[in-house]
């Protein structure tokens, strides 16, 4: 039973009262993609053990879909931010690099 | 034989005595004792039948680690299997009766089973489930279905009558344990201020410190602990609760605690059981050490114990498990089991100690009591058949030559102690193997972590490796204040209370005796003694070649009983990584897994049961629907009207009725399932152009379009219709079930995808009622109620809509037929809808009116041969299988699932298609029905070439009608193809098949004559 805080509504809910989304920034690919891009885009994940930008819906909140940036295998949550960006803001990059030294964002 | 002794019994009441029954057997006990307790007390040594040999086995623990004594508790409604009669508090009136025997616990017929021990090998099961395949159908599966479960399942008919229920609490620190850790933790927490919660399994606070004789600041054990309690219980910010576990520690600080509120008082007006689900910063593991038994032939009789239960009967209980007992151990600590039988004037013929040397000054104190203390020795057999009679001793190095014979009622052992680190690993905390102590301890470099990245898991006192008094209560209070520290909360410097106790030499670890036993003497040697797992089943998959533990424990069934290898784990993985030729770290633990220990159905289920087991979603006209005797089914979280059968009508006859009523003049409809969503804004025609398959930003205002809703995976999701109700906005009709879904969807592609469009979008569901009015006469009843809007076909024709006036209900009306009759859809709020509904059926009257149900709606629409969300699809299916290409933009650059759309395998033009089914005998054919294709498949089995999505009797057509996926099925029209049937065949005859003609799925008025009027 996982928590996050919600950069909406501020709420620091628990699994419960979330939904979960899976991976987050995909770039999208419609028509006109090939095959590899699509499925790359539709089904291949990392499925990353360590550091991981994943969406979550506040689902029995307010609703609104967020992104955390989270460690798989300890389960720390380096922080949950809007998901209208295409990429993590820089201070949760800040944030996974003062826990994460080696990491980097590929 | 066990008796009552005379004297001592701290935690029994004398002056009173309490009636119960075991297998009908009235016997008596006292306030305070357990089951167990109470039966030894009794006399009654044999509590139990194993699992797979039917051993007569007595109890072995004295707690919740208890592998043998489990009884079935209760009677009738309040009749409960696999209760640990160590952990039962015996009441007044308390019923047992004993488990998996045949015909009785003394004398069991399955006894044999244990004569057979060749035939039952470790990996049993998977080996007779491949070769000779004859035997497990006819011979092991009866004898196995015969023999197998312990308890007597509860009779489903029967309702439990007892009350459950959930407690949530957040706090700062939780703690599981309330012996002297415990209590030690809590002082240093409460006085830092935190939020406690401190959680004892037992009825008792102290844990064993009083039985081991553990003296605190000077004085008995007892005293100290009955003072903290009580400096404890004068904190307001620590919670003690006594028969609470803590079952589990999950992400985040999540813990369940099981709360045995009325177990021991069943008359009491409480919940009998309450789940405590605590959100905490920290958790503290004050979970003690669990004693190991010792693998020697024999060990698993009656009357053979671990060595600390001995003395908690003794000491805790007055009871007497027997008159000689003879002690074997590798330590130093089950001695005070034979100082303890000693002073309670009972015998100790010998103490059997495996080292080598013993000299500790607890052993020395047993000489000194004249108790004979044999070094260097082991047992290499136990003499008894339902209990113990006598032991035979050899050398522990050799290969068991009997070399003396002593005569002795009762066995206490004593392999060592293993630190209760459950709790500490649930949520991914590890272990490291200490050497000297022989256990794996918790790695403080590897705790669990939080979400901060903190560990929030600390053990403290035994559970953390301090098994030794004097080092526990020092252990805890470090442990306890360096969390603090780490949550920001630090403890006020105070002295912590100096325990002492003996001092105790090391042990040596003794995983067999003795050491070179042979296969004979090792498959005498018991390891789990609830699933029967021996040293020599474990050897055998080792050689079998499961060398992971994981694998060994499912093919030998180790530790997978109902006490999770509390006993058996250590000494089992020491006996693998022996037989591997590694070291026991290497080999490492299986997982624990929550809960500690089994929790009962009803404490997780809490509230959630009967009328309240999940919320319920009643539509305006709900209570009408109840009030005509309708037939209602679940929905999602809705309840819906199945139909309404009058007196004497069946189901099937009340569906037939109410759609000949429908065609035939005026039926009403409860739509207001139906859901409803506005999506509004500049963007909105874009954004609806995405999401449906067609084109949706052409839909004029006061038009109505059927749409259809992918996937990005390309397969069909949803389907309904649109309204578009001016520039900005439309309503988009969705499915009963997949309204919140799709609602969801639209967020999500809303706010992760295209969040500079500027769109917004409202679930409205449950804000209207709509009703159906569906059939000829439906104009003309909303006529006949009065109306300011022109209903005439030029002014509203098919899939239009508008809004206006009927009967004094401010309403919009959607010309949209699923029945494929002229209808009418109208929407009025919710809190409009019941006295539009009864306008509707008084007006009605002269037009037959008749409300009908969903299964009606079912059949109706499969007559007209519209599709169904989670008929004719299933995930798998693209609306191009359904015939729905005219549905499909071939302009729109995009929409979700276009693109999966464009893959190989959706353009094959093998995939099933959607065709209508006719039977040529008319008969319905059955739901799941595959149609045959020559040929076999490379598993032996019959090839097919289509499936039945919908199958109803069509009470129009007077025949059975379907609809299918078949291969090639539009090019077949006319093709007589077979589908098979439940049918059970004759002996030797084929099974029986039903043969259907491909035809168009519209069976019903397939140029629309009848919607289009």
């Amino acid at each position: 039973m996982l928590t996050f805080t919600c950069p909406y509504c501020g709420v620091t809910a628990c699994e419960a009262e979330l939904s979960p989304g899976g991976e987050a920034h995909l770039k999208r690919f419609g028509p006109g993609s090939t095959d590899e891009q699509f499925e790359d885009y539709l089904f291949l994940r990392p499925n990353v053990k360590g550091v991981h930008f994943e969406r979550w819906r506040h689902a029995m909140g307010c609703g609104k879909w967020f992104l955390a940036a989270r460690d798989t295998a300890t389960l720390e949550v380096f922080g949950t931010y809007k998901a209208q960006t295409t990429e993590p803001p820089a201070d949760i990059v800040a944030a996974i690099r003062a826990k994460r030294p080696d990491w980097s964002l590929t | 034989m066990s008796t009552r002794l005379s004297t001592g019994g701290r935690l029994i009441d004398r002056s009173r005595k309490i009636a119960f029954t075991f297998n009908g057997k009235r016997l008596t006990g006292h306030p305070g004792d357990t089951l167990a307790s109470a039966l030894l007390a009794s006399g009654q040594t044999i509590m139990g039948r194993s699992f797979k040999y039917h051993r007569p086995r007595g109890v072995v623990a004295s707690g919740a680690e208890e592998p043998n004594a489990l009884v079935n508790l209760g009677q009738g409604k309040t009749h409960e299997p696999n209760q640990r009669a160590t952990t039962t508090e015996l009441f007044d009136g308390l019923t047992a009766t004993s488990q998996n025997h045949w015909p009785s616990l003394e004398w069991d017929i399955g006894e044999v089973n244990a004569l057979l021990p060749r035939f039952l090998p470790a990996g049993f099961y998977y080996k007779t489930f491949i070769h000779p395949r004859a035997f497990w159908k006819h011979v092991f599966e009866p004898f196995i279905r015969q023999s197998a479960g312990l308890g007597k399942a509860p009779d489903p008919k029967q309702t439990d009558p007892d009350r459950y229920e959930h407690f949530y609490a957040h706090t700062d620190v939780v703690i599981a344990g309330g012996g002297i850790a415990g209590l030690q933790a809590a002082l240093e927490a409460g006085r830092a201020g935190a939020k406690v919660i401190l959680c004892e399994q037992t009825a008792h606070w102290g844990g064993r410190a009083p039985v081991d004789g553990v003296e605190i600041d000077g004085k008995p054990a007892e005293d100290w602990i009955n003072d903290t309690v009580q400096v404890l219980e004068g904190m307001e910010n620590v919670h003690l609760r006594l028969r609470t576990m803590v079952a589990g520690v999950y992400d985040h600080g999540y813990i369940l605690a099981y709360e045995r509120v009325a177990d021991h008082a069943p008359a009491a007006d409480t919940p009998r059981h309450r789940l405590w689900r605590i959100r905490t910063a920290r958790v503290i593991a004050a979970t003690g050490a669990l004693e190991r038994p010792l693998s020697f032939p024999g060990n698993d009789k009656p009357g053979v114990m671990l060595a600390s239960a001995m003395r908690d009967y003794i000491t805790n209980w007055g009871v007497s498990p027997g008159d000689r007992t003879v002690v074997v151990t590798n330590n130093d600590d089950a001695y005070r089991t034979a100082l303890a039988i000693k002073a309670a004037g009972l015998d100790v013929p010998c103490i059997v100690d495996a080292r080598e040397e013993a000299d500790g000054p607890l052993v020395q104190e047993a000489r000194a009591r004249g108790i004979r203390v044999l070094t260097g020795m082991g047992i290499a057999n136990v003499k008894g058949l339902r209990g113990v009679v006598a032991v035979q001793l050899c050398r522990q190095a050799g290969e068991g030559a009997v070399v003396e014979d002593i005569v002795c009622d009762a066995v206490a052992m004593s392999g060592g102690w293993s630190p209760v680190v459950h709790l500490w690993s649930h949520c991914g905390g590890k272990l490291t193997w200490d050497k000297a102590g022989a256990f794996f301890r918790p790695d403080h470099d590897r705790p669990p972590t939080d979400q901060t990245g903190e560990g929030f898991v600390v053990c403290a006192g035994a559970a953390d490796g301090a098994l030794h008094a004097t080092d526990c209560l020092s252990n805890a209070s470090t442990s306890a204040r360096n969390m603090l520290v780490s949550m920001g909360k630090p403890a006020p410097e105070a002295e912590v209370a100096k325990a002492t106790a003996a001092h105790e030499a090391p042990l040596a670890p003794i995983w067999v005796m003795p050491q070179g036993a042979g296969p004979k003497k090792r498959s005498k040697m018991w390891l789990d003694f609830q699933n029967d797992v021996k040293v020599s089943d474990v050897q055998l998959a080792a050689r079998e070649g499961y060398e992971s533990v994981e694998h060994t424990k499912r093919y030998t069934t180790l530790g997978m009983a109902t006490d999770q290898g509390k006993l058996s784990n250590i000494n089992g993985l020491a006996v693998l990584a022996d037989a591997l030729g590694e070291d026991i770290p290497r080999v490492g633990t299986t997982t624990f897994r929550p809960p500690y220990t089994p929790i009962s159905m009803g404490a997780i289920a809490g509230e959630a049961r009967g009328e309240i087991f999940q919320p319920l979603r009643r539509t305006p006209l709900h209570d009408w629907h109840v009030d005509h005797n309708a037939y209602m089914e679940p929905v999602g979280h809705w309840r819906r009207a199945y139909c309404y059968p009058q007196k004497g009508e069946s189901h099937r006859d009340a569906v037939n009725r109410e759609i000949d009523a429908t065609r035939g003049g005026l039926g009403l409809l409860d739509a207001s399932t139906l859901g409803k969503i506005i999506v509004k804004g500049p963007d909105a025609g874009r954004f609806m152009d995405m999401l449906y398959t067609n084109m949706m930003s052409s839909l004029k205002p006061g038009k109505c379009r059927y749409g259809l809703m992918c996937s990005e995976n390309g397969f069909l999701m949803d389907d309904g219709v649109v309204a578009r109700i001016d520039e900005d906005t439309f309503l988009c009709h969705t499915t009963t079930g997949g309204a919140d879904r799709i609602h969801a969807h639209m967020e999500d592609w809303l706010q992760c995808e295209w969040w500079d469009w500027k769109v917004y979008t409202a679930n409205v569901t449950e804000q209207w009622a709509q009703i159906g009015v569906v059939g000829p006469k439906s104009r003309a009843v909303l006529e006949k109620l009065g109306t300011d809007m022109d209903l005439s076909n030029a002014a509203l024709p098919f899939m239009g809509w508008t809004a206006g006036k009927v009967g004094g209900f401010d309403m919009r009306i959607f010309r949209i037929a699923f029945a494929g009759e002229l209808s009418f859809e109208v929407s009025v709020p919710a809190s409009q809808g019941r006295a539009l509904w009864d306008a509707l059926h008084e007006a009605g009257q002269e037009f037959g009116v008749t409300a009908y149900g969903t299964e009606a709606m079912h059949v109706m629409r499969a007559e007209k041969g519209f599709i169904m969300i989670g008929d004719e699809t299933d995930g798998t299916v693209i609306p191009q299988d359904l015939g729905l290409d005219w549905a499909i933009s071939k302009k729109k650059e995009d929409y979700l699932g276009k693109r999966a759309q464009e893959r190989s395998h959706m353009t094959d033009p093998t995939r099933w298609k959607l065709v209508g089914l006719e039977t040529l005998d008319g008969s319905v054919i059955p739901d799941g029905s595959y149609a045959v294709a020559e040929g076999v498949n490379a598993n032996g089995q019959g090839m097919t070439q289509g499936r039945v999505t919908s199958t109803y009797y069509s009470p129009t057509l007077k025949r059975g009608i379907a609809m299918g996926l078949v291969l090639n099925g539009p090019d077949r029209m006319g093709e007589v193809i077979e589908f098979n049937t439940t049918k059970k065949p004759a002996k030797g005859e084929t099974p029986k098949t039903v043969k259907a003609k491909i035809v168009s799925p519209v069976f019903y008025d397939p140029e629309g004559e009848k919607q289009n009027v």
